[in-house]
């Protein structure tokens, strides 16, 4: 974990209520997909946990959804504003386990981690697809961002309004060596039980600290109690318990 | 002795900031990344005989100048504590540490106390009687003076160290308890732990917190804080560390002028990791503004 201040270089809205923020700044402390970042907003006590989307040099880009007064003030920030942000949290995905044909699932905001995931296992030469899930076409954010990346992208509307009718499970291929997710816990369960393979998958909780010492994130697992902030947020498959 | 040093329960502190319970783990996350060493102690995790997880997520909730948490004393138990945390924790920190016990009767807390007295590191036992967090336990104690000076009884019956009780604001009056801790044997008194409170996520028409309240902390609580401190101390003969949204060294300076012999810093470690450093740092050019010479001077100058 790493203390820095970045400046804001861009915030522009992909959706309605989704926005992409990039800023400048020391992104060194960022060494896994699905590490996130704590973001410290004026006037309010607690740090804003966003997951990384994507690091390019000095780049962080995050990308956000407005569900409350933290990310209603953010979508308002302009450039050059600075951020104090804690940047490395999380233990991120562990890619080394991707297998050659590695399958991405990600649903609504849970997509922007997906991106520097797919973008690491392109740079290394596997064959990846992803699957986007949304609600309705006018949510659907970063198709072309994926294939851009040379993968095979599917996208899924629960409403069929775009893509594919269903939810990201509609959408499962017949062959994959692994799996990596990230989305809300109904989807995160649906997929735990669709797919035939292992994977990983990307946990969300209210927290406090998010680096750890306030246990305000903690959850069971099969190999003990964990921090979703500092343990997680990813959890393997096989160490997965779910309480409801 | 430093111009910062206190004395607390005969223990000389290089300076009276303390991270508060449950803010600082057993400190070796926050020894990654400041060396811990600049602190007078810590109070390290809130421990019980057994193991617990604690209450179901979520257990935080946002407010103005503030947060609640209802973690509900999650810890791996006494016995994995030494064997497995004090190990680590003594890798990154060299001095007297502060050992947060808690219990769910009174017998939990001596046997607690009891194990932990031989480990050389404790310092001083930190005796929670004041979590809200728990049911038919912590608070429960807290809030009656008799039961209060139970557990200093029987704590203070097996160990050789300072006991320092630390207590609940939840009370109608707070310097009663104190005073039944005094007489029963306490050699210091901490307060004040959390502020019972609660929110309520409108859409959904629910408490955000699982457990529907918790402990309200931060710098909302902070002139409540000074108060309890300020009461107490003028009642009771032993040292009081004061605590309660605590963010600056002018903070530090005012929880001190109170009554405060030294002083707890929870919530603020978990908005910024570097707090304490930063306030450790801050001090002494605090003290030049306030013209104070050495900070152990101005403990209660308020009348």
């Amino acid at each position: 974990m790493k203390q820095v201040l970045f400046s804001v270089k861009e915030n522009t809205p992909l959706t309605s209520n989704v926005y992409k923020m990039t800023m400048t700044g020391d992104c060194s402390n960022i060494t896994a997909p699905g590490q996130f970042v704590n973001i410290k907003i004026d006037g309010l006590y607690l740090r804003r946990p966003i997951s990384v989307c994507d690091i390019e040099e000095n780049v962080l880009t995050i990308i956000y959804k407005v569900v409350g007064k933290g990310t209603e003030i953010m979508s308002k920030m302009t450039e050059g504003q600075i951020l104090d942000v804690l940047t490395g949290l999380g233990n991120g995905y562990d890619i080394s386990l991707s297998g050659e044909n590695p399958l991405l699932i990600g649903g609504g905001v849970g997509v922007p981690p997906m991106y520097m995931l797919a973008k690491e296992l392109k740079e290394q030469g596997k064959s990846v697809s992803v699957i986007l899930g949304f609600n309705t076409k006018s949510e659907v954010f970063y198709e072309n961002e994926f294939k851009a990346l040379g993968c095979e992208v599917e996208v899924t509307t629960v409403d069929g309004s775009y893509g594919k009718k269903g939810f990201v499970t509609d959408a499962l291929p017949s062959d994959y060596s692994y799996f990596f997710c990230c989305g809300p816990k109904p989807m995160l369960k649906a997929v735990y039980k669709a797919t035939a393979t292992s994977g990983q998958f990307s946990f969300e909780e209210r927290m406090g600290c998010g680096f750890g010492a306030c246990m305000g994130c903690s959850c069971k697992t099969v190999t003990g109690y964990k921090r979703i902030c500092k343990d997680g947020p990813v959890l393997k498959k096989e160490e997965i318990l779910w309480e409801d | 002795m430093g111009r910062l040093s206190v004395n607390l329960c005969g223990i000389e502190l290089d300076n009276p900031v303390i991270p508060a319970s449950g803010t600082f783990g057993f400190g070796y996350e926050f020894a990654e990344l400041y060396d811990i060493n600049c602190l007078g102690t810590f109070s390290f995790k809130g421990t019980t005989k057994d193991g617990r997880f604690g209450n179901p997520t979520p257990r935080i909730a946002e407010c103005t100048a503030g947060m609640i948490n209802a973690v509900g004393l999650q810890n791996p138990g006494v016995e994995k504590v030494i064997s497995e945390e004090l190990p680590k924790l003594k890798k990154c920190f060299s001095k007297p540490v502060m050992a947060n016990v808690s219990g769910f009767s009174v017998d939990d807390y001596a046997y607690t106390c009891e194990k932990l007295d031989s480990e050389e590191q404790i310092g001083w036992f930190e005796v929670n009687v004041s979590c809200p967090n728990v049911h038919g336990g912590g608070m429960s104690f807290g809030t009656d003076p008799k039961a209060a000076a139970e557990v200093t009884k029987a704590v203070k019956a097996v160990t050789t160290k300072p006991v320092i009780v630390k207590l609940s604001p939840n009370v109608t009056d707070i310097v009663s308890i104190a005073k039944a801790c005094e007489d029963a044997g306490a050699d210091g008194i901490s307060l004040i732990n959390t502020m019972l409170g609660m929110r309520i996520d409108l859409n959904r028409r629910i408490p955000v917190i699982k457990n529907k309240m918790g402990g309200f902390s931060g710098p909302a609580i902070f002139p409540v804080a000074v108060r309890m401190v300020y009461q107490v101390s003028k009642a009771v003969k032993i040292p009081v560390i004061g605590m309660g949204g605590v963010s600056t060294a002018e903070d530090v300076i005012e929880m001190m002028m109170a009554g405060a012999t030294a002083v707890e810093i929870g919530a603020a470690n978990l908005i910024n990791p570097f707090a304490c450093r930063d306030i450790i740092s801050e001090l002494p050019n605090t003290l030049d503004k306030y013209k104070i010479n050495e900070i152990k001077d101005i403990i209660g100058v308020v009348e």
